[in-house]
């Protein structure tokens, strides 16, 4: 370890000098560290904060119940809450039973070597765009359907996919090898034993990582700019066309010259934010049981 | 259930057992087909977007690469414009949000007390939560005009020799961008970065402290020469977030198709690009060149994973090695 700083103890002791401005630089290095995890605490209070102080004097119970307004009156977000519902549900209903499969085949039946490419599969398709994602299946469905809510899911559930798959893979792999080898050596086949043993055991860490990238993709905006944006301001639940959706919104109203738009995009902010927020807090009380299970049994 | 497996001469059992047997191949079966499919998904994307590409592929050539022009008039058409904005909006995020990022870490790692680092690190990891659209509306009305009126005045009159700082400010552009970017990634390289120091085992960092070292003697000396490789790929998959984000730049970036000499001044990048044409490109080429602006994104973006991937890949090998 030739990188290590390790002085000759005589030169501490003789040539202060060089104690003094070592003594300095570690000072300026605790200064640093300590702003910097500041700065990074007072960025979030004042986009929080902002998005309070700008959107929540719009709060009402319209703004919940009415679709958005076509001229001047006042409306609300109601049909892109329902939109941004819908799409989010249908893409969990495609992304999670699919990831939680394929976290399966990776920790009880991959050998380690395909298990390990798997999970470089899963961690490039997670740094695949947003918005390569988006003309994906513009290209693949969109071109000659025309745009619909079930586009924009699947689009959603491609983000979700390698998100949900590689944190069930983890929890699955910190399950005790005993439950295992104690259900198998029962008798209990291999897929009852995953069913009913390890599943059950590691359900608080797949519901975390289910929780967390619901959050993520309920803000997520580009998957749907070329899947579902073009739609009517109105409540509609029909999945074969275009719905309006949160993110959707939030951007034209974020882009608009009229200060009542830019209101609007602030409020629906605010619910957006709140529902990430609920959703990570979510997350905490189920990944502190599944611990506490874990470490229980 | 077991009770079967006692009784080997009942037929019944036997039927039953077979019946086991086949929800195993069956369970099998169905696992092995979604891992496959979330394989053949990625080689399907990367397919499907060259192929949507090919035309102009074939129309603009290579050259679109490096030609700066976008004109619908004239039909001309390249990229040069927005891989600047996106290249240089990336690097400026990278070299500031770098440096801030390992410091958080080693904050939460070496400084914190124990009872400070748990929710500062859970701050932390909300302001990766904000959603991009989000941090796009709070960078264009709030946070862009203080840029503005505040940062970019001063950063003309100390720096303005430099041609980069010089310039009229404006509430959209590319440092503006280049901001929003920073607060996107500092997150994501600052959670990679704490849990590699976490690993990094305290008798190393102990014995350099033993010898006398101060503590950022040990952390620049021992931490960071052990978790260096890990460092490079936390710092690469935070350029490849930064590459590939397409809303908050479009909100931040002021959309303008030139390649601007000063960076307070507006400029474009491919994401956004890309995502300013949702409603529908006006001609057939000038879709198809968006379309090989999504072609060359996504190898940028594909790139820089896989290199970061190897980097962790080789990372992990040595250090079971050791």
């Amino acid at each position: 370890m030739s990188v290590v700083s390790a002085p000759d103890p005589y030169d501490i002791t003789v040539r202060s000098s060089g104690l003094r401005r070592r003594k300095v630089v570690e000072r300026i290095f605790g200064i640093a560290a300590i702003l910097s995890a500041v700065l990074a605490c007072a960025i979030l209070a004042v986009v929080l904060g902002t998005l309070v102080y700008k959107g929540f004097s719009q709060l009402d119970l319209t703004f919940f119940t009415k679709p958005r307004p076509l001229f001047g009156e006042k409306g609300g977000i109601a049909d892109a809450l329902i939109g941004s519902a819908i799409i989010v549900g249908m893409a969990m209903l495609i992304a999670i039973p699919v990831s939680v499969l394929v976290a399966i085949y990776m920790s009880e039946y991959a050998g380690p070597r395909i298990s390990r490419g798997l999970r470089i599969v899963l961690d490039v398709l997670n740094g695949v765009p947003a918005i390569v994602v988006g003309i994906f299946v513009f290209g693949l469905l969109v071109v000659g359907h025309g745009q619909s809510a079930v586009f924009g899911a699947f689009a959603l559930a491609i983000l979700m996919l390698p998100m949900v798959a590689r944190s069930t893979q983890e929890i699955l792999q910190v399950v005790p090898q005993s439950l295992r080898h104690a259900s198998l050596a029962l008798g209990v086949t291999r897929w009852r034993t995953t069913w009913n043993i390890i599943l059950p055991a590691a359900i608080g860490g797949i519901l975390t990582g289910v929780v967390i990238s619901v959050a993520r993709i309920a803000g997520e905006t580009a998957p749907l700019l070329f899947t579902t944006s073009i739609a009517a301001n109105a409540i509609s639940f029909n999945i074969h066309q275009a719905l309006p959706t949160l993110p959707v919104t939030i951007l034209s109203d974020s882009e608009s010259p009229d200060p009542g738009e830019q209101a609007d995009a602030w409020a629906a902010a605010l619910v957006l934010i709140a529902f990430v927020l609920v959703m990570n807090v979510l997350a905490k009380y189920f990944a502190g049981r599944k611990r506490r299970q874990l470490e229980g049994s | 259930m077991t009770s079967t497996v006692y009784e080997p001469a009942a037929p019944e059992a036997d039927l039953r057992r077979r019946g086991i047997r086949l929800g195993d191949i069956l369970f099998k079966g169905v696992s092995v087909t979604a891992a496959a499919a979330a394989t053949v998904l990625l080689g399907l994307i990367a397919y499907k977007i060259f192929e949507l590409a090919w035309p102009a592929i074939q129309d603009f050539g290579l050259s679109f690469v490096w030609t700066e022009a976008w004109n619908p008039v004239t039909n001309q058409f390249g990229a040069l414009i927005f891989i600047y904005g996106t290249v240089v909006t990336s690097m400026i995020a990278l070299l500031i949000a770098t440096p801030l990022s390992i410091a958080i870490a080693l904050f939460l790692t070496e400084i914190a007390p124990r009872r400070l680092a748990a929710p500062i690190a859970t701050i932390v990891e909300l302001l990766a939560a904000i959603p991009s659209v989000v941090l796009g509306l709070w960078g264009i009305l709030v946070f862009g005009p203080w840029v503005r009126d505040h940062l970019e005045p001063w950063l003309g009159s100390v720096l303005g020799f430099l041609p980069m700082f010089s310039g009229d400010p404006s509430q959209a552009g590319i440092l503006p961008a280049a901001l929003v970017l920073t607060i996107m990634i500092i997150p994501i390289t600052s959670a990679i970065c704490r849990e590699l120091f976490i690993r990094v085992p305290t008798e190393l960092t102990d014995g350099a402290l033993a010898l006398g070292s101060t503590r950022w003697e040990a952390i620049r000396g021992v931490m960071f020469a052990y978790a260096a490789p890990g460092i490079a790929a936390a710092v690469l998959l935070g350029l490849g977030r930064a590459f590939g984000e397409a809303i908050a730049v479009n909100q931040t970036i002021g959309n303008h198709n030139a390649i601007p000499s000063s960076w307070f001044a507006p400029g474009d990048s491919l994401g956004s690009k890309i995502a300013s044409e949702y409603v529908g490109a006006g001609s057939l080429q000038q879709s198809s060149s968006i379309l090989y602006l999504a072609a060359i994104l996504m190898v940028i973006s594909l790139v820089t994973n896989v290199v970061a991937q190897i980097i962790v890949v080789r990372f992990e090998r040595a250090r079971r090695g050791v």
